[in-house]
């Protein structure tokens, strides 16, 4: 435990988390690598989708990242209300773009996907409206960041967003679901069901592969960012200071 | 009682609000033609949207004039919880801005072609409905206390979050319409409200005390 | 190759979709990259005139 609270402190997580960067940036790509060869060389055709369902590999590491992010998200900003930790909040505030950018992807990718499958490059399927909202609120978390000048309080008042918003996913995604239903009648029937039920073991394996490369770049990325975000805010602290210095010199 | 007084001298407010929804309402025909069926298809989703953006209208007041004139430390500092304060300027600002919405509806129903029973369940749902957006709404406009922009802000946050009230409200009426009983989507509604009440004035005290510190 | 390529005539999808996603995640890494970089250049240089006006 005294390890975690160690590194809790901006000062001591700085060089740690710039090893990490480095490790999970390198895992990220030999999976990314591997990854991308098994979606395109070594998966077989699908029978009822033919090749189109590759789109699959890089849809729905998307979809995974972009809720799962969120929910990372709002841990962290959870465990800086609770301890009033400085790094939790920054690294809810590092992890942000990245998820909002899955959640487009996830969006983007649908809609290729789509077009080719069910006709249209968007239908207002129960998935792909929670999506939509969920970028929704991704957006809404960065805009109330960047409005806010003071960063204790940009930090502070995103991170509650971020838990009103991680309350209310579920509901959402309840009434969207409901709302699907009850208009069944007028919409496409989604066949995407099909997919999962017929995929053979070597995709399972690759789209698990391109899920740990997406996750490990996650990490990578939002390390990185949370790295500026921590000379940013503590520019004036001796040990920034320190490091600059020694890096010149 | 005293934020009722004081927003109840803000009578215009209140006729801003009013109209702001009808005018809302009223360009819907104008848009897709006056066929009466589709009209009265669109009624429910139509009156429950321009709620929603009605009641964004006043929301940045909800906390901004006590926040300006230095009641809102004060506010802080007295024994009684804050969740309690917000919780009636919340109630506060349904009264003008929520409950006007709920007995115009009707009217606005009848334009589209609603009828009797449509009527009251719209009614209904609005009742069950409006007082949720004033308090989830009171969240987005304590996080967005002073900043500039703060009305366009508002409205990003919050409107995402009014989607499952729109949803079950708008639904309810259709169900209705369509002779299944919407005693499941009131109930789930009235449930949110629930939820709602025990929430949101936290929620909103705690965003308050970080927009004031 | 070109063949490949084609994807069975669902090429433009599926290269629609890889591509894009691929921009972006190098697009946000570059991003990334440079902010630390300027940033790492502004602070030395604010602390190097610091250290001047201090002599």
């Amino acid at each position: 435990m005294f390890n975690l609270f160690k590194f809790a402190s901006p000062a001591s997580f700085y060089p740690l988390a710039g090893k990490l960067v480095t490790l999970f940036a390198i895992a990220s790509v030999i999976l990314l690598v591997i990854g991308l060869y098994m979606s395109f060389f070594v998966a077989p055709t699908d029978y009822k989708q033919g090749e189109g369902y590759r789109i699959m590999f890089i849809h729905v590491p998307a979809a995974w990242m972009s809720m799962f992010i969120y929910v990372v998200m709002a841990c962290w900003a959870a465990a800086g209300m609770i301890w009033h930790t400085r790094l939790s909040s920054m690294m809810a505030s590092a992890l942000a773009p990245t998820g909002a950018m899955f959640t487009f992807l996830a969006l983007w990718t649908g809609a290729l996907w789509g077009k080719p499958m069910w006709g249209a490059w968007w239908v207002w399927d129960a998935r792909l409206t929670s999506e939509l909202i969920l970028l929704f609120l991704y957006v809404g978390f960065m805009a109330l960041e960047s409005a806010i000048d003071d960063p204790r309080r940009a930090a502070r008042a995103s991170g509650l967003l971020a838990l009103v918003g991680v309350i209310n996913v579920p509901i959402i995604y309840y009434s969207v679901q409901w709302w699907n239903t009850l208009h069944q009648g007028s919409s496409i029937k989604v066949v995407k069901g099909g997919v999962e039920t017929s995929m053979t073991e070597i995709m399972v394996w690759t789209l698990l592969i391109m899920t740990f490369a997406c996750w490990f770049y996650t990490i990578a990325v939002a390390l990185s960012r949370v790295r500026s975000i921590i000379l940013e805010r503590e520019s004036d602290s001796s040990w920034v200071k320190e490091m600059l210095q020694g890096a010149k010199s | 009682m005293r934020d009722l007084t004081l927003a109840m001298r803000h009578r215009s407010d209140v006729l801003t609000t009013v109209f702001f929804f009808i005018i809302v309402v009223s360009l819907f025909p104008l848009g897709v033609g006056p066929e009466a069926q589709l009209l009265k298809e669109m009624a429910a989703g139509v009156v429950w949207v321009a709620a929603l953006l009605a009641s964004m209208l006043s929301l940045t007041r909800l906390f901004a004039d006590d926040y300006h004139d230095g009641t809102l430390e004060q506010l802080l500092l007295v024994p009684q919880p804050l969740s309690l304060i917000v919780l009636g300027k919340v109630l506060a600002h349904w009264i003008i801005s929520g409950l006007p919405l709920v007995l115009m509806s009707p009217l606005l129903g009848l334009q589209f072609g609603l009828e009797g029973d449509a009527l009251i369940m719209l009614m209904l749902t609005l009742l069950l409905g409006t007082p949720v957006l004033s308090l989830v709404g009171s969240i987005g406009a304590a996080l967005t206390l002073g900043l500039r922009g703060g009305g366009v802000l508002v409205s990003l946050l919050v409107l995402p979050l009014y989607i499952p009230v729109l949803i079950f409200g708008a639904g309810a009426v259709a169900a209705n319409a369509a002779g299944m009983g919407a005693e499941g989507h009131l109930s789930l509604m009235g449930a949110i409200l629930l939820l709602a009440l025990v929430l949101a004035p936290w929620a909103s005290a705690a965003a308050l005390r970080i927009s004031v510190e | 190759m070109s063949e490949w390529l084609a994807m069975g005539g669902h090429g433009f999808y599926i290269w629609g979709s890889f591509g894009v996603s691929a921009l972006f995640m190098i697009v946000e890494v570059i991003l990334v990259m440079r902010r630390r970089r300027s940033l790492v250049q502004r602070l030395g240089r604010m602390i190097r005139m610091k250290a001047e006006v201090s002599e």
